[in-house]
């Protein structure tokens, strides 16, 4: 039933709202939100980027001046892409991998309950948060460290590591910590992918040819785990490029020449305890750019496996 | 004898999955159990670490387990916490007020604006949809700066709104819920307008009810990612400030204050458990739908 109503301008304006009102009503009040705190921030971020800002004066343009000395005159900038790139490329694709192995061994169990009780397991680190801050007692540096003790008791070592505080040992150890709560949100889509597969689908397969779950997996299953792959992904990128938050609650921040620094660090370095706004957005721009691009590479692979 | 053939033709058909060596079983239990005893370890240790005395804390090497538990972790969080500048109380009620603001809220305004970009046609619908799964990549972490220099252009910085608002901002709840309600029949919405129900009421009486499983799901993440959040970029004064601050500070002060981090830390991992024990069907059946078309 549509009728068009012609006439004067007042009255087109009282038929959108009638046709909108309600959308309106609905949509409006979160996407206000969205706007101010999601995509203004990001054009603000952009728009600094070009300029010189501290908060107090009013901003200056100074051209690509930021992005020029990021990438040419700011060694523990370089230091710090070169350390999220580490953190990105070992957690991000090795935390996506146990999830979904996980979420599929965790298929192959046969009784409800156990499944139940794993995914909690599994989900446990994600889900308790802010507790991998006890893993300062595991990897403490004197030997009441729960690391230093055991491995000293062993035998294998003398004396005591410092595994927050020496370069050598505090990346591995911040590693550990990401990788041991990578079972997130993605994980727990993986589980609910698993769950909802077509059954048929198996049924056909194993008349045509299917003789083990490697085989299974591969052409069956992950075909039409695609979708959950794909948010999978999302969330792993986006956790990965914004590392940063474990390293300065483990291994202090800044940590012991810039060790473990990452972009994200460096980025809140400028922006709250230097005020350095104009340079601070041009660090979050970079990284708004890595994860799109990121985001690009693997939505394309991941398309290349769907089967529609 | 043709009944027992029916019934092997039968067993066959029911046996879902097909060849499954016992080897390869015992692979997989095996690979589950290491990891999840890596897994849940830490986590153990650190609700051990809670009930142990003084005397086991410093115990050296540290166990695995406790002789004599006791509450005095506990207690004494609330007896310390109380002599210093900021009770541990009002950390506490700062964590509940924000979480449960943010969350019911959250709820409330992304089911609203999903309901309204699955189920109704507008101008621009397309774009928006679109920028509300890319912006799932941009966790808050990567925009705080940019959001700082707004929020304090409104004089939004050092008040609880600093942290409950963007928490209301996300789009993966709006995400999931605008999928999930992707597989309620449009013919239902048709039939309550044929009926002359209005928007409001198919949304309040029909909608809401069977969007159940995903708000329950949208509330979890939502609580779980509040909880957590220190805050401590947006909130200066330590009265604001919640638990996890709180965490943050006790567990950097060295050993003397492990019995007392660790009991900060199973308070905090008790409500969201909780709230996961009781809502894992639904955030299950809501995750699956959590894919991503195109």
């Amino acid at each position: 039933m549509k009728t068009k109503i012609k006439g004067s301008k007042p009255r087109k304006k009282r038929s959108f709202l009638y046709k909108y009102g309600s959308t309106m009503f609905f949509l409006l009040p979160w996407l206000a939100l969205f706007c101010f705190f999601v995509v203004i921030p990001i054009l603000v971020a952009v728009f600094f980027s070009f300029t010189d800002f501290d908060m107090v004066r009013s901003p200056q343009f100074v051209g690509i001046r930021n992005y020029v000395s990021l990438f040419l005159d700011d060694e523990t900038f370089i230091k710090s892409l070169s350390n999220t790139f580490f953190y990105a490329l070992v957690t991000g694709p090795a935390g996506y991998l146990i999830s979904f192995a996980v979420a599929w061994l965790i298929n192959e169990i046969g009784s409800k309950f156990w499944r139940s009780v794993l995914t909690l397991v599994f989900y446990s680190p994600a889900l308790a948060g802010n507790v991998y801050m006890m893993w300062n007692y595991i990897f403490s540096g004197d030997s009441y460290g729960l690391l230093n003790s055991w491995l000293t008791e062993l035998g294998i070592l003398s004396k005591p590591i410092q595994w927050l505080t020496d370069p050598a040992y505090n990346s591995m150890a911040v590693v550990i910590v990401i990788l041991w709560m990578s079972m997130g949100v993605g994980f727990l889509s993986f589980v609910a992918g698993f769950k909802q597969l077509n059954k048929d689908l198996f049924e056909a397969g194993a008349i045509d040819g299917v003789r083990n779950r490697w085989q299974e997996l591969w052409y069956i299953t992950l075909p039409q785990m695609v979708p959950q792959l794909k948010i999978g992904a999302v969330l792993s990128i986006s956790g990965a490029f914004a590392v940063g938050g474990v390293n300065a609650a483990l291994t202090g921040n800044p940590s012991t020449d810039y060790s473990t620094h990452t972009v994200l660090l460096h980025m809140t370095d400028y922006g709250y305890s230097r005020y350095e706004m104009g340079y601070a957005s041009a660090i979050a721009v970079v990284l708004f750019v890595l994860m799109l691009v990121f985001w690009k590479l693997i939505h394309g692979v991941l398309n290349r496996f769907s089967t529609d | 004898m043709r009944i027992r053939k029916r019934r092997a033709i039968l067993r066959k058909r029911s046996t879902k999955r097909v060849s499954r060596s016992r080897f390869g079983n015992m692979m997989v239990v095996l690979f589950l159990l290491l990891l999840g005893i890596f897994i849940a370890l830490p986590i153990y240790y650190v609700i051990i670490s809670s009930v142990k005395p003084i005397s086991e804390l410093f115990y050296f090497p540290p166990r695995f387990y406790v002789l004599d538990p006791t509450t005095d972790n506990f207690l004494s969080l609330i007896k310390l916490q109380s002599q210093s500048e900021v009770p541990f109380e009002r950390y506490l009620f700062n964590s509940v007020l924000v979480s449960g603001i943010s969350t019911v809220g959250y709820v409330m305004l992304a089911s609203m604006a999903a309901y309204a970009l699955a189920k109704h046609k507008f101008p621009l619908k397309g774009f928006i949809t679109q920028a509300v799964v890319i912006a799932i990549l941009f966790r808050p972490e990567v925009t705080s700066v940019p959001q700082y220099i707004l929020m304090s252009k409104v004089g939004m910085i050092d008040t609880y709104w600093a942290v409950i608002l963007p928490a209301m901002a996300g789009s993966f709840g709006v995400f999931l819920l605008q999928q999930f309600l992707d597989t309620v029949p449009n013919e239902l919405i048709e039939a309550g307008r044929i009926d002359g129900a209005s928007e409001y009421a198919i949304y309040f009486r029909l909608i809401m009810p069977m969007l159940k499983p995903a708000w329950m799901t949208v509330i979890i993440f939502t609580f779980i990612s509040i909880w957590n959040t220190t805050g401590v970029q947006f909130i200066y004064s330590e009265n604001l400030k919640m638990l996890p601050a709180m965490l943050s500070s006790l567990s950097t002060a060295g050993i003397a204050r492990t019995g007392v981090a660790a009991a900060v830390a199973v308070l905090m991992m008790i409500p969201p458990v909780v709230i996961f024990l009781f809502s894992q069907n639904s955030i299950v059946e809501t995750m699956a739908h959590s894919g991503m078309k195109g």
